[in-house]
């Protein structure tokens, strides 16, 4: 603070100097009762007695004058201290500054008293050093995720006073970003604007957060506002605006960032149409379509695949052709075991349809021949399709692999006569072509979403091979991303049996996609793989990563049975030493952190 | 010191809301850990009944701690080994008891291990009480062994007590002395000599002062020292330390001239205080209806503080507790903000009274023990809104307490209907109506959650607790409207 304005202006005109003189004479006289002297130190500017003070009073001599007996430097300290006293209690007020403007009404309810409290200890949990401290103990960080999705879901809005801390947690957590803003409404907006450390909250992700909420904020901006925002803001407004405008109605939004699209810079361009796709429509084609032929590389894949995403897109039908000169049914050729084929029908087949009948086609046995792409031209490439390889892959293969990913899988099945997916994943393909067509279809299901094409890739559980090498089935490279289009009825029986058939060791990924508490009979199946796994006599911290995710998965209900886990076994021949009190500690944490979901999830329960 | 007397008061009645308990929390660390206790698989054999709440919490060892903790007080016993007090057992059983959800059922006796502790405890404070009824000023109770410092053994005669006093009297006369010869030098040399000479310089004259048994002097030397390196304008404000320091110093050299409630003042700023037992004896008890406005910990390393600010009803007087303990343990004096105690309160004696000690406590009986209420969402009694002054009439507030104590850095005052404005130079309470402001003292911007006092106002007026002084307004509790302290876990996290 400087010596002019501790507080404000500070004048010594206020009318509570006088006695605070008194109060300072009383001590000052009782060294010096000399009114003169008195009146003399006041006379003083403070500056002077500064300066005289920082070069000493050897050397410069202060505005005071010394009673009889009394040394310069006690003078000056009298004076300074009637002084500092004086300015002191004569503060006046600083004139006000413009505050921020009011946070936009929130009319979502509040937390219930046991709720709030819960969330501040979450919150807490956060920042504190050394977890972990006690193994049975449940880790309470891991817990706010499903916190947030649940006190969402009842709609509730964070406690005011809760509001920095969630948006601290949102900010060194990612993961946790579109739940706490979407928790915090339009008060963690208007907050984040105040404060750089939250930028982050401004981001797109917000504005689809505050979108879901039955007012947002952005939605009571007259179109005026709206526009003059989108031209002049800043860059994390205007994602935001985007966001909130495409949600409200897709074509409105697509026209705001139409009429300044040409001026924006590439890597704002490509921001802003990565945002178009959580509410892309096929009115959107046009503009994509005009995209495609955009100054910047990246700009041009990204409208690539967002209109690949639209089946009815003129791209996905150019895709779809490029394809369909690729690939061809056969059924000519050798074929594993049965009688040849009398190719007889060989015109008929794929006009007919008949080839649904089973037996036919098991007899048939016909085979997918690849005939993959001899260029790359030009009309591709403006497509989407990257010219080059990564090393290491041949370029023919590479093309093709683009090309079955952005067609339409519908088409498959009116090629193919009318098969069904999962027949089509059966067929055989010719000339070791396999491994590359199913990786390219795994990646078209997922991106186009299509459940029945996920759970054909994926097949049956039981059958499935436990290692994802080279030679297993392309599904096998990534199968967590085909379970996650299956509906999570079936992904959790699809797990279930998994594990059931192969253990516990490959399922961390496939149970990181399964909803949320899971469903029966896939938590019965953890639970006893666990038991199995304990009866094995091995430690129970090789499957810490699946009791981690059991904690925050399994259903609450589920405690009482693992109630009998709980016990210390006695000690058997052959098993770990020791590893009967370690897996009663580690399925002891499990049932606290079940405990500890069913009271949260009741503390959150309104009724 | 202060906080024998007020271990043994008689408690609120109702269940504890969450905040209560963990604000009894010795640091963020035992926070955490006894929240994650407050699980139902963690205890078993729990149960509260009157003033006790007890349970077996099964630890990584083979057998349960047990746990037992006495609402009177409160009071806590752990057979854990923890040094912390109060433990995360004892916090997580309370935090278990405070949810209501059935996890600690009311009724029921005490076991045996919890009983034998719980009537040990009754029996001590039954004495104590006994003693304090006729004991009067009780041991030691001259002005002697003025440190305070417990003076249980001491029960000498009076005539040993007055010269141990007067001796003490003498050396830090003596003290005092030696640092006006060298403020003196200081300012012969200039305080530019003070930026190049540096730390260690008052580090001998810090050391003098110990010598002299006056920790008021200490404190003030300690505080010069950090100054020259303080940021830019240093010179004025040790210029303006030093004049105060010399205030001081010549006030108690020249005690006997002083009027007898200046020299009182005097007395305590050079670290002189009354014993409590004396306070209680000889000072006029006032009682009121005291609520509880905010409270601040604070740590030099060595001791933990504890300040509790308190407003009568009646005499909207403001008073100020204070409360110690060593590192790692939670001072024991525990009232929630927001709580309305029924109370006698003495003020120690001084020009501008502020510290204060508390006496009887009426209300609820001692030990009565009303059912434990359901969950109550409404928190404690008393979660109004206190009523408040604007800017002009704080920092007239402040005005006026310098007049009687010119040492006063602040004054705890009530503000009401005031923004929160943050600002690249600092941050400001506004208030609207006047256009004037009261800027935010910029030492808070570590320490206080400003940003929680902005997200509860929402930009719309707040009645926000704190202390008025010349650096500006240090923010202590809002309301929204239950008290939310604004003193951030970031605070005590630095202390650490």
């Amino acid at each position: 603070m400087t010596s002019t304005t501790p507080v404000a202006s500070a004048t010594s005109s206020a009318s509570s100097a006088p006695t605070t003189a008194k109060a300072t004479t009383a001590h000052t006289a009782a060294s010096a009762p000399s009114a003169s002297a008195t009146s003399s130190v006041s006379s003083a500017s403070w500056d002077d007695l500064v300066a005289a003070a920082l070069l000493g009073t050897e050397r410069r001599t202060p505005p005071v004058a010394p009673r009889p007996g009394q040394d310069t430097p006690s003078a000056l300290l009298d004076a300074a201290a009637l002084s500092t006293v004086r300015r002191r209690a004569g503060l006046r007020p600083a004139p006000a500054r413009p505050g921020p403007d009011r946070a936009p009404e929130d009319p979502r309810p509040a937390l219930p008293m046991a709720a709030h409290s819960r969330l501040a200890l979450l919150l807490a949990d956060r920042s504190a050093p050394g977890r972990g401290g006690s193994r049975s103990a449940p880790d309470l960080a891991e817990l706010l995720p499903q916190w947030l999705a649940l006190a969402n879901h009842h709609g509730y809005r964070v406690p005011d006073a809760l509001l920095p801390a969630l948006l601290d947690a949102a900010r060194a957590r990612t993961d946790l970003r579109a739940e706490a803003l979407t928790l915090g409404g339009p008060r963690a907006l208007w907050l984040a604007l105040l404060n750089p450390d939250w930028k982050f909250a401004l981001r797109g992700a917000a504005g689809r957060a505050s979108a879901s909420l039955p007012e947002p904020p952005e939605a009571t901006a007259p179109p005026d506002e709206e526009q003059r925002l989108w031209e002049e803001g800043l860059f994390a407004e205007r994602v935001s605006l985007l966001a909130a405008a495409r949600h409200r109605d897709p074509a409105a939004g697509l026209a705001l960032l139409g009429g300044t699209w040409s001026t924006e810079r590439a890597e704002d361009r490509l921001m802003f149409l990565d945002s178009l796709r959580d509410d892309l429509s096929p009115s959107d084609e046009p503009f994509l379509e005009q995209a495609l032929s955009d100054r910047s590389r990246n700009v041009r894949a990204t409208a690539a695949e967002l209109l690949s995403a639209l089946p009815g897109s003129a791209l996905a039908a150019r895709m779809a052709e490029r394809t369909r000169s690729c690939v061809s049914l056969t059924t000519d050729g050798p074929t594993a075991e049965g009688p040849t084929d009398d190719g007889a029908t060989d015109g008929g087949r794929t006009t007919d349809g008949l080839v649904s009948d089973e037996r036919t086609a098991a007899v048939r046995t016909p085979r997918i021949a690849v005939r993959p792409p001899d260029e790359c031209d030009s009309g591709m490439q403006r497509d989407g399709i990257v010219p080059k390889p990564p090393s290491g892959r041949g370029e023919r293969s590479w093309w093709l692999g683009q090309l079955v990913e952005a067609t339409p899988l519908d088409r498959w099945t009116e090629w193919f006569g009318g098969r069904g997916p999962a027949v089509i994943v059966a067929l055989p393909v010719a000339d070791g072509w396999q491994a590359d067509l199913h990786a390219a279809l795994c990646r078209a299901a997922v991106r186009q979403r299509s459940a029945e094409w996920c759970r054909a890739l994926l097949g049956t559980p039981a059958v499935a091979p436990v290692t994802a090498g080279d030679a297993a089935p392309a599904a096998w490279r990534d199968p967590a991303k085909l379970l996650a289009a299956l509906p999570s009825r079936e992904r959790a029986e699809w797990v279930a049996e998994f594990i059931a058939s192969h253990g516990l060791s490959d399922a961390f990924r496939l149970l990181g996609v399964c909803a949320v508490p899971w469903a029966e009979p896939l938590g019965r199946a953890v639970v006893d793989a666990l038991d199995i796994a304990r009866d094995a006599g091995s430690y129970p911290w090789s499957f810490s990563g699946i009791m981690g995710l059991a904690e925050r998965c399994l259903d609450p209900a589920q405690a009482d049975r693992l109630e009998a886990l709980t016990a210390i076994p006695d000690e058997r021949e052959g098993a770990a030493p020791g590893a009967g009190g370690y897996w009663a500690e580690a399925f002891q944490r499990l049932v606290g952190t079940l405990r500890l979901r069913e009271a949260m999830r009741a503390e959150l329960d309104p009724t | 010191m202060g906080a024998r007397t007020v271990a043994d008061m008689n408690p609120q009645g109702e269940r504890w809301t969450a905040e209560q308990v963990l604000a009894l929390a010795p640091d963020a660390a035992s926070r955490t850990a006894g929240g994650k206790l407050a699980a139902h698989g963690t205890w078993s054999g729990a149960g509260a009944h009157g003033q006790a709440v007890w349970g077996l919490c099964s630890g990584s060892g083979s057998k349960p701690y047990q746990t037992v903790v006495d609402l009177n007080g409160p009071g806590y016993r752990c057979s854990c080994p923890s040094r912390k007090f109060p433990c995360k057992h004892a916090l997580g059983l309370l935090l278990l008891w405070t949810s209501g959800e059935g996890g600690v059922p009311a009724g029921g006796e005490p076991p045996e291990w919890a009983e034998q502790w719980l009537g040990d405890r009754r029996e001590r404070a039954g004495k104590l009480a006994a003693g304090a009824r006729d004991g009067g000023p009780g041991p030691g109770g001259g002005t002697g062994d003025a440190a305070g410092k417990g003076g249980s053994g001491a029960a000498a005669d009076p005539e040993a007590a007055r010269r141990r006093a007067e001796r003490r009297a003498e050396r830090i006369a003596a003290g005092a002395t030696e640092l006006e010869r060298r403020l003196a030098d200081l300012l012969r040399d200039g305080l530019a000599s003070a930026d190049r000479a540096g730390y260690g310089a008052w580090d001998e004259t810090a050391a003098r002062m110990i010598d002299a048994q006056a920790p008021g002097l200490e404190a003030r030397v300690r505080e010069l020292a950090a100054i020259p390196s303080s940021g830019p304008g240093w010179p004025a404000r040790l210029l303006e330390e030093c004049a105060l320091a010399h205030l001081l110093n010549q006030g108690f050299l020249q005690l006997d001239r002083l009027p007898e409630q200046l020299a009182a003042t005097t007395r305590t700023r050079v670290g002189l205080t009354t014993p409590v037992a004396e306070l209680l004896a000889t000072e006029e008890a006032i009682r009121d209806r005291w609520l509880v406005l905010g409270r601040q910990d604070g740590t030099d390393g060595r001791l933990t503080t504890r300040r509790i600010w308190l407003r009568g009803e009646r005499t909207h007087r403001m008073a100020l507790l204070l409360s110690f303990s060593t590192p790692g343990q939670s001072p024991e004096l525990a009232l929630p903000t927001g709580l309305v105690l029924d109370a006698d309160l003495a003020y120690y004696p001084a020009a501008r009274p502020l510290r204060a000690t508390i006496g009887a406590r009426h209300g609820e009986a001692a030990g009565a023990a009303p059912p434990p209420a359901p969950p109550a969402a409404e928190g404690c009694e008393g979660s109004g809104v206190p009523e408040g002054c604007d800017v002009e009439t704080a920092l007239a507030a402040y005005g006026a307490a310098l007049g009687e104590d010119p040492w006063l850095d602040g004054w705890p005052v009530v503000l009401a209907d005031v923004v929160p404005v943050p600002g690249d130079d600092g941050w400001q309470l506004a208030d609207g109506r006047s256009g004037s402001a009261l800027p935010v003292d910029p030492r808070c911007a570590g320490r206080t959650d400003l940003w929680r006092l902005m997200a509860i106002s929402g930009g719309g007026p707040v009645t926000v607790f704190g202390e008025c002084g010349h650096r500006g307004f240090s923010p202590i509790t809002t309301w929204d409207p239950t008290p939310v302290s604004l003193i951030g876990t970031a605070a005590q996290g630095g202390t650490r």
